[in-house]
């Protein structure tokens, strides 16, 4: 595997022996949609405590910041997404190691948009 | 019987979109486990396989509006800015409950984590989608996928519940009301 997460043999661990198809694709998508959640997160909390983040985030007037935390997020969220497919299309990758990149970068995500958990920052 | 238009889109974005996405939810869990758990059966019907497929990506779809109708229609009424002056603050959610110390934390902490935080169901929910229209059954045999998907359905659930429940209350708290009467029934 070329794309930074060293493969293992274990079955196990990169999908069953029986699997059909390579989980590069799957794998993509799961570590994609950890990026876009921590991004939600990130770009939220710089809205809030920076107010040229704020300005810039703006969007839509009427949405106010929101609308470029959000837009900005799903951006870097298919960005990440196309990138890594493009990486490990037909690969086989060690899925633990990023099942757990993915949920960390989920769980920060989770935290962030928490605003009490923001405030402390 | 009326309803604003105001009213009208809070419920379509939140008993519409938001409350069956909750609903969908549940469903997709248990299915995503039935299927492609360790314990699942081998030889799924193709039909049981487009069903789910449809199912997760007709969830996508629910997110995505919920989401968007959420931030474009309905949050700007809420977060409207009143003119100088104004004592009458019902048609300006945000101010009304900024306006009272007891109500204040409805939009500091509710809405400030709603807004947020519900977006991270529509890209877990795509994902799922996304992998299951890939993999379809193949999926039994990626274990550490599987676990990888269903955790980010978990995770979109939490989210969706924590919006939901905020819009609930918040929107109890101070309607966004206003805009045009749709008269539903006519009294005798």
């Amino acid at each position: 595997m070329d794309g930074g997460i060293p493969q293992k043999a274990n079955p196990e661990n990169t999908g069953g022996v029986n699997a059909r198809l390579p989980n590069g694709p799957g794998a993509a998508a799961v570590l994609a949609a950890g990026v876009g959640s921590f991004a939600v997160g990130l770009f939220a909390v710089a809205a809030d405590k920076s107010a040229a983040m704020k300005g810039w985030m703006i969007f839509s007037k009427p949405t106010g910041p929101l609308s470029g935390v959000t837009t900005s997020a799903i951006v870097v969220w298919l960005i990440a997404w196309i990138l890594l497919h493009a990486r490990w299309r037909g690969k086989t990758v060690a899925l633990r190691p990023v099942n757990m990149a993915a949920l960390l970068l989920l769980a920060l995500g989770l935290l962030l948009t928490f605003p009490l958990f923001a405030d402390l920052l | 019987m009326e309803i604003t238009t105001r009213s009208f889109w809070t419920l379509i974005h939140g008993m519409g979109f938001g409350a069956l996405y909750l609903l969908a939810c549940s469903g997709a869990l248990v299915e995503l486990y039935r299927r492609y758990g360790p314990a699942a059966a081998d030889a799924l019907s193709a039909r049981d396989d487009s069903f789910l497929r449809f199912y997760l990506v007709a969830m996508a779809a629910l997110a995505w509006l919920t989401v968007f109708t959420g931030a474009y229609i309905v949050y700007p009424w809420y977060r409207a800015v009143p003119p100088g002056g104004t004592a009458n603050l019902a048609a300006f959610p945000q101010r009304l409950l900024m306006a009272r110390p007891s109500t204040v934390a409805w939009h500091s902490l509710g809405m400030e984590w709603k807004e947020h935080v519900a977006w991270l169901a529509p890209i877990s929910i795509t994902m799922a989608a996304a992998v299951v229209v890939q993999y379809g059954r193949d999926l039994k045999n990626h274990p550490p996928l599987r676990t990888g998907v269903l955790s980010f359905v978990w995770v979109s659930l939490l989210a969706a519940g924590v919006a939901g429940f905020w819009g609930a209350m918040i929107n109890k708290n101070a309607p966004v009301e206003g805009g045009s009467t749709i008269h539903l029934v006519h009294g005798e």
